[in-house]
C-alpha cells in the first residue's frame, strides 16, 4: 500500500504548518520524515493518518484519496510519542481494543492478542496496567496495538522521542527487524539524523513546512540539494562560499595551491576518531574529523599553524530553502559515493 | 529536627480542632439530641405522614436533579475543553452563577418567572402546568442550585487525560460515540463521581430556594430540610433532630458507596 501526499498545505493561525507538500512512499517501504522541530514531519503524518484536516491538497492510500476519509476508517496504525496507552485497560484489553471495535469473537481476539504479545516480547504481562510497565514496554505495546488491526501503513510520530539512549537503539534495531518481517509500508517521524539514517531507507527531510529533498541516507549524505541538507544530514564546515564534511579535510604541513593556512585551536580525542578545531586566517572556524593513527603521523600540538586541503567542497547557488518539490536528487559530478559514509554519519 | 517536629504536631493540632471544634462537634450534638430521650420520638417524627412525604420528596429531587445535572455536566464540560469557541470563558463563567448568588434570590428569580404575575405564568396556566407551589417548581430550583458541580469537577479531569488517549482510539476505529464510552467516561470517571456525590449532597441539602417556591406546604411540597425548620418551629426537638441526622445518614450514604466503590477498583 504505497502512500502519495499531493500538495498538502496546512495552516495553524499564522503558522505555516505545511506549504505545498508533495511526497511519494512506495509500498513495503520504511520512509523517516526527518526534519527539526516545527518543520512540519508531525503535521504531515497526523494528515495521513486523518488527525489532521488539510487545507489544501490531498492524501492518497494505494491510490485511493482518502482525504475525506475520517480517521476511523483509514485503517492506519498511529504510534504516539508518550505511548497514549489506556490507562484503565489492562496490556490486554489495549492490545484488544482495535479487534473488539471490530466486533471479532473472543477467542478469535484473544489468539491474536497474545501472538502480538509474543512479537513485541510482552506475552507476561499481559494482566498488567500501563502504569506498572517501563516506557520501552509502553511503547512496544502501543505498537502491538496499532498491529493488531492489520493496518493498511504503520505511522509512528517519534516513537521513541520519550525513552532514554540505550532503549531508543535497542528498539531502533528491533522496528527495522519487525519491518523486514512484516512488510507494512511505515512511515516515522524524527529529529534525530543518525536515527533516520540507521532505520529507515528512505528519507524525506522537511524543513518550515516544506520537502528540502527525499532519497537513501547515501544520496542526501553525498548529494545534498541545498545547504539545509548538506548541514542536517552528518556534519559540516563553512569555507568561504562551499562547505564540505569534516573528515574530507586533509590536514597536511606544507603549503600547495589548493591549502589554506589554518591554526590549531583544540584537539579533541573521542575514542578512535580524533576532532581537531582550528581557527583560518579570517577568524572563522572549521573543524576536521582524524583518526588516531593520522593524528600521530602529524604530531599536531595546539598552536601550531598547519594547511587544510578540503576534499570535495559544494556550493549551492541561491537561497537554501527554495527547493520545494524535493522530488529528485541533484547529481553532484565531483561527489561519488565513498565507504566512509556509514562511519562518518 | 525536633523543631520542625513541633511545629509539624502543632499544626496537626490546630488543624484536628478548627475540624473538631466547627464541623464535629455540632454535628456530634445533634446525633447526640437525638437519641438522648430514646428512639421514639425522632422514628415517630420521621414516620409519620409528613415526615414520610418530605423523605419521598427529597429522594424524587435527587432522583431527578442529579441525573439531569450530570449529564448536562458532561457535555457541558466536553464542550468546554474539547472545543474551542469565543464564548467558552462567559459560559464557564456563568456555570459559576449558582455558586455566586444566593440559593434565597434564585428562589425569588424563579418566582418571578413563573409566579403570577410572571412572564411565563399564562402560558404555563394555558397549559395546565403549575410550576409554583408544587414539584416542577422544586425541581427546577434544585437543579439550578446543584449545576455546577458535575462541570466543575470535570473540566480539569478532562483537560488532564489529554486528547491522545481518544486520538489513539479513533486509529483503532472507533467512532466518536465508542470513544466517549470506552475510554473518555472510564478515565474521566472519577471526577464526574465526586461531581455526582456533590450534587447529590447538595440537593439533599437546599433549603432556601425550594423553600421560596415551594410553599412548604406540609405533606404536600415540603422536603426534609424545610420538614426540619418546621419541627423546629413547632417546638418538635426530637423530630428536627431526627430528620436532620436522616439528612446527613443519607448524604453520608452517598460518600461512603463513592469511596466503596473506588477502594474496589484500587484493590
Amino acid at each position: 500500500m504505497g502512500i502519495s501526499v499531493e500538495g498538502a498545505s496546512k495552516r495553524f493561525g499564522d503558522f505555516q504548518a505545511l506549504n505545498d507538500v508533495s511526497i511519494e512512499v512506495p509500498n513495503g517501504s520504511l520512509t523517516a520524515l526527518l526534519g527539526p522541530s516545527g518543520s512540519g514531519k508531525s503535521t504531515l503524518l497526523r494528515a495521513i493518518a486523518g488527525l489532521e484536516t488539510l487545507d489544501g491538497g490531498r492524501v492518497l492510500i494505494d491510490d485511493e484519496d482518502v482525504s475525506k476519509k475520517p480517521v476511523q476508517k483509514r485503517e492506519v496504525g498511529f504510534v504516539f510519542q508518550h505511548y497514549a496507552a489506556f490507562k484503565h485497560m489492562t496490556v490486554f484489553e489495549n492490545v484488544a481494543f482495535g479487534l473488539k471495535i471490530r466486533k471479532w469473537d473472543k477467542t478469535k481476539i484473544s489468539a491474536r492478542v497474545h501472538e502480538l504479545l509474543r512479537l513485541v516480547q510482552l506475552d507476561g504481562l499481559a494482566g498488567r496496567y500501563p502504569s506498572q510497565l517501563s516506557g520501552g514496554q509502553r511503547q512496544r505495546m502501543a505498537l502491538a496495538r496499532a498491529l493488531a488491526v492489520e493496518p493498511q501503513v504503520l505511522l509512528l510520530d517519534e516513537p521513541f522521542g520519550a525513552l532514554d539512549a540505550k532503549v531508543r537503539k535497542d528498539l531502533r534495531t528491533w522496528l527495522r527487524r519487525l519491518h523486514d518481517e512484516m512488510h507494512v509500508t511505515t512511515i516515522f517521524v524524527t529529529h534525530d539524523q543518525e536515527e533516520a539514517m540507521d532505520v529507515a531507507g528512505q528519507l524525506v527531510v522537511m524543513n518550515e513546512g516544506r520537502v528540502e529533498q527525499s532519497g537513501s541516507a547515501d544520496d542526501l549524505y553525498d548529494h545534498p540539494a541545498n545547504e539545509f541538507v548538506m548541514s542536517f544530514v552528518g556534519e559540516v564546515n563553512r569555507l568561504g562560499d562551499g562547505f564540505v564534511r569534516p573528515h574530507d579535510m586533509d590536514v597536511v604541513l606544507d603549503p600547495d595551491e589548493r591549502t589554506e593556512e589554518a591554526m590549531v585551536q583544540r584537539i579533541v580525542a573521542l575514542g578512535f576518531e580524533i576532532r581537531v578545531e582550528f581557527v583560518l586566517a579570517d577568524g572563522s572556524e572549521v573543524w576536521a574529523q582524524l583518526t588516531r593513527t593520522e593524528l600521530q603521523k602529524l604530531e599536531l600540538r595546539q598552536g601550531q599553524i598547519v594547511y587544510l586541503r578540503p576534499g570535495t567542497t559544494k556550493s549551492f547557488s541561491g537561497d537554501s530553502s527554495s527547493n520545494g518539490d524535493g522530488a529528485s536528487t541533484p547529481r553532484d559530478p565531483q561527489g561519488g559515493g565513498d565507504a566512509e559514509v556509514s562511519a562518518a554519519a | 529536627m525536633s523543631g520542625t517536629a513541633t511545629s509539624r504536631w502543632g499544626l496537626r493540632v490546630l488543624g484536628l480542632g478548627y475540624v473538631l471544634l466547627l464541623l464535629l462537634l455540632p454535628l456530634g450534638l445533634i446525633f447526640f439530641k437525638t437519641f438522648e430521650h430514646g428512639i421514639a420520638a425522632p422514628l415517630d417524627a420521621i414516620t409519620s405522614p409528613d415526615g414520610l412525604n418530605a423523605l419521598k420528596l427529597t429522594l424524587l429531587m435527587v432522583a431527578i436533579a442529579v441525573p439531569l445535572n450530570t449529564v448536562f455536566g458532561i457535555g457541558c464540560a466536553l464542550l468546554l475543553v474539547r472545543h474551542k469557541w469565543w464564548a467558552n470563558p462567559f459560559i464557564d463563567a456563568i456555570i459559576n452563577l449558582p455558586f455566586a448568588i444566593s440559593p434565597v434570590v434564585i428562589g425569588l428569580s424563579l418566582f418571578l418567572l413563573y409566579g403570577t404575575t410572571g412572564w411565563l405564568e399564562p402560558a404555563l396556566a394555558e397549559a395546565g402546568i403549575k410550576v409554583l407551589f408544587s414539584v416542577p417548581g422544586m425541581v427546577l430550583a434544585s437543579v439550578f442550585v446543584s449545576l455546577p458541580f458535575v462541570v466543575r469537577e470535570t473540566v480539569p479531569v478532562l483537560q488532564e487525560i489529554g486528547t491522545e488517549q481518544e486520538q489513539a482510539a479513533s486509529t483503532l476505529g472507533a467512532n466518536a460515540w465508542q470513544t466517549f464510552w470506552r475510554i473518555t467516561l472510564p478515565a474521566i470517571r472519577w471526577g464526574v463521581a465526586y461531581g455526582v456525590v456533590l450534587t447529590t449532597a447538595r440537593v439533599l441539602g437546599e433549603f432556601g430556594a425550594v423553600s421560596v417556591v415551594s410553599g412548604s406546604i406540609s405533606g404536600q411540597t415540603q422536603t426534609l430540610p424545610l420538614f426540619v425548620e418546621k419541627q423546629y418551629q413547632n417546638f418538635n426537638l426530637p423530630g428536627a433532630f431526627g430528620a436532620s441526622v436522616l439528612l446527613a445518614l443519607l448524604a453520608l450514604t452517598t460518600l461512603l458507596a463513592m469511596n466503596l466503590l473506588k477502594r474496589k477498583e484500587d484493590a
